[in-house]
């Protein structure tokens, strides 16, 4: 079938950066217009990325290639610009637009009293065009340039409120997490350079050489594993994490987009994207299960105990972020874009439902809300939906992509399997401790006890996504596996199992059980672990400790790096240098005792030149003549 | 000896009485009657070489000519600024003359 809308791909990411050069141009007078600019842009891209996708979903899953965009020529070296159009990316264009319409629909009424709003349209309207334009990349340079500029608008995000300290030092943060992470991706795109045949960069190239086993063993793990470092960074996978809680200091609809939904799973994305470099390589998929696995545990521990809202919301999407890695890494590719394609959607609906208790509540600490369930309705509803979805539980859409990958890990990797089952456990109880503590029950202050409904325009994206949160599983049911031949392009091994549907319902709802025993009907004292053991309760509260950890092996010894580098700098460097300055200036002073004003000084200086002059002249001559 | 050369040597020894003059004494007047010693020196050459040199002829001695005109100018405005400056600053002592220092 002939691509029609696939060609015009392209405008996708087109008209979220017009939006942005418009309000750029207009300026901090486009308060009003800014947001209305924002809205109309992504709305245009929203419709374009459907017709894109509806194509794509009726043709055969043929990607769409265009690369005649010469950018540069270098001997016998070319690399092309241009974009690609696959059941991934349509998917993704999908994604990455609904979600961020919803989320400047939604600032409209978030951001309403900041003196900033149209600077935050724009940063929202330049990060779409980013984030879009990273997706429909076709080789892996144009992919990193997207892939820093994501990071620079998060950056800006997250400083948004920049008189704010904590968020200054949060956006510092994770633009220097990140990096660490983006240097193993950059090291990997050069190794791939150097190793693919003919130099191509673009990912046709990249999947046919990596299937064919052109690029194999040792080095085929070293670009695996580097291309994953960049994706830890990116996606908040352990050891890389601690930047995306923090990163919580942004505007909440921020957390939503960029570090919920669509941002972060650029690194899943990029795994899947790279996903033949992944297979060519058992080992480096190994990591990856691993890595993917241990981040979701090990961030849904975390989630258990802490107290402000969008942290444990923060906590919980890496945990999922490590859901979907580890999907990958045990070759669950559908299952584990799937989860990404339904965890966009709750999770953007639960930042967006807590925003929406900040925004009316000026509160984040879940300990000093309670019984906003009667006062705030829609919020409560939606917010509920989000959590069951998030839990896994059926029909929600959380459950069927968590069964999904639970399903594949029983049947490759039973290990893994049972630290998922555990992790979403975990995950409904730290959902349902969320919930009761901060809707149901007693209000707990003044001001919850008197809070309202926020506005129609913030309500209205969260109905929208609670709807996405319920129907968006139907995508991909048991028994059919569409969507996987869709993305894949070949049929996989059925893997769907009655087994693991019952469990993980079980294991959801008895999370949420155990959630509402202690914290809504409190039939369980509230401390009873952490009573009990208090060391594991502390851990969990102070996050493994690993910002100390970071602090005292990484941060503290760089200090005192930079404390003698910045001696020798002071001492060494600038002494050089202030020798030189007064060595001038003494020359100077001498050169001042000569211009005493006296006229006559002058007459005989010049005379005494002359004389020189003439001598030399003279003495020049007769050795000229003599010799 | 060559009838030149003592007009050169006579102007030489003029030239040289001027300049030493011009540079080293301390009243400006004196100074400007050197510079005038050594112009006239110039001018000793000018006639010399217009009567004995290699193509005698008159130019040299309308060059003195003018020189001596212009001399006589130099001093006009010389004296009269010499003047305006000890109005001025009571001071006729080049030592004293050091403006040019700032």
């Amino acid at each position: 079938m002939e691509a029609v809308y696939a060609q015009y791909a392209w405008l996708v990411p087109l008209f979220p950066l017009i939006a942005f050069l418009l309000i750029l141009g207009i300026g901090r007078t486009a308060n009003r217009t800014g947001p209305v600019i924002g809205v109309i842009g992504t709305s245009i891209s929203f419709v374009v990325a459907l017709l894109v996708l509806f194509e794509q979903m009726k043709g055969d899953g043929m990607a769409y290639v265009w690369n005649d965009l010469e950018w540069i020529r270098a001997g016998n070296f070319v690399l092309e610009m241009g974009f690609e159009v696959n059941p991934l990316n349509a998917l993704m264009l999908v994604v990455v637009t609904f979600v961020s319409l919803l989320v400047n629909v939604y600032s409209i009424g978030y951001m309403k009293d900041d003196a900033r709003i149209s600077v935050f349209f724009s940063y929202i309207a330049l990060f779409t065009f980013s984030m879009l334009a990273l997706v429909i990349s076709e080789n892996v340079v144009q992919l990193y340039i997207f892939w820093e500029l994501v990071g620079v608008c998060s950056f800006l995000l997250i400083g948004f409120w920049y008189n704010k300290p904590e968020a200054r030092a949060a956006a510092k943060k994770a633009f220097i997490v990140t990096r660490i992470g983006d240097v193993g991706l950059f090291i990997g795109i050069l190794l791939l350079v150097w190793h693919m045949p003919e130099h191509a960069l673009d990912f046709t190239n990249i999947a046919n050489a990596f299937g064919n086993g052109d690029i194999s063993g040792g080095i085929a793990t070293l670009i695996a594993i580097l291309i994953f470092i960049g994706a830890i960074g990116k996606s908040g996978q352990f050891p890389l994490h601690t930047w995306l809680p923090d990163a919580m200091e942004g505007p909440t609809p921020i957390s939503a987009l960029i570090h919920a939904a669509t941002m972060v799973a650029a690194g899943v994305y990029l795994v899947a994207r790279m996903y033949p470099v992944f297979e060519a390589s058992p080992e480096a998929l190994q990591v990856v299960a691993y890595v993917g696995a241990f981040t979701a545990i090990f961030a849904a521990i975390i989630a258990l105990t802490q107290r402000d809202i969008k942290r444990i919301l923060a906590y919980s999407t890496v945990s999922q972020l490590g859901y979907m890695m580890m999907a990958l890494g045990i070759g669950a590719y559908a299952a584990g874009i799937f989860h990404l394609f339904t965890h966009a959607f709750f999770k953007a609906l639960l930042f967006l439902a807590a925003g929406s208790v900040i925004h009316m509540l000026h509160e984040q600490d879940i300990f000093k809300m309670g019984g906003l369930w009667r006062r705030m309705k829609v919020t409560g509803w939606t917010f509920v939906i989000g959590g069951l979805a998030l839990s896994g539980v059926f029909p929600f859409a959380g459950f069927w992509s968590k069964d999904a990958i639970l399903a594949e890990a029983y049947h490759s990797q039973p290990v893994l399997f049972w630290i998922g089952l555990f992790t979403a456990f975990l995950t409904a109880f730290y959902m349902a401790r969320l919930f009761f503590l901060a809707f149901s029950g007693p209000a707990k202050s003044d001001r919850a006890s008197q809070v309202l409904e926020s506005p129609f325009v913030m309500t209205l994206p969260l109905i929208i996504l609670a709807v996405f949160s319920i129907v968006a599983g139907f995508v991909n049911i048991p028994g059919s596996d569409r969507l996987a031949t869709w993305l894949t392009g070949e049929a996989p091994g059925e893997h769907g199992s009655l087994l693991v549907i019952i469990l993980s319902n079980v294991v959801a709802l008895a999370g949420i059980l155990l959630g509402w025993l202690m914290y809504g009907k409190k039939q369980l004292p509230q401390d009873w672990l952490s009573g009990r053991a208090a060391w594991a309760h502390r851990l969990s509260y102070r996050k493994f400790y690993i910002d100390e950890l970071y602090d005292y092996l990484i941060v503290r010894p760089l200090r005192v790096i930079g404390y003698f580098l910045h001696l020798f700098d002071e001492f060494i460097v600038d002494g050089i240098v202030r020798l030189i300055a007064s060595m001038t200036t003494a020359l100077g002073r001498t050169g001042t005792r000569l211009q005493n004003g006296q006229l006559q000084t002058y007459g005989l200086v010049s005379l005494l030149g002359l004389v020189i002059i003439a001598v030399a002249f003279v003495g020049w001559r007769f050795v000229i003549h003599a010799g | 000896m060559n009838m030149v050369a003592s007009f050169l040597i006579l102007a030489a020894i003029l030239f040289c009485i001027g300049l030493y003059g011009a540079l080293t004494k301390r009243s400006a007047i004196i100074v400007l009657l050197s510079v005038e010693l050594m112009l006239n020196a110039v001018n000793l050459n000018l006639v010399a070489f217009s009567r004995w040199g290699i193509a005698p002829n008159l130019t040299g001695q309308i060059f003195s000519l003018f020189t001596i005109t212009i001399a006589a100018v130099e001093v006009a405005v010389g004296i009269a600024i010499l003047i305006a400056y000890y109005r001025s600053k009571g001071t006729s002592d080049v030592r004293d003359m050091n403006a040019l220092k700032r």
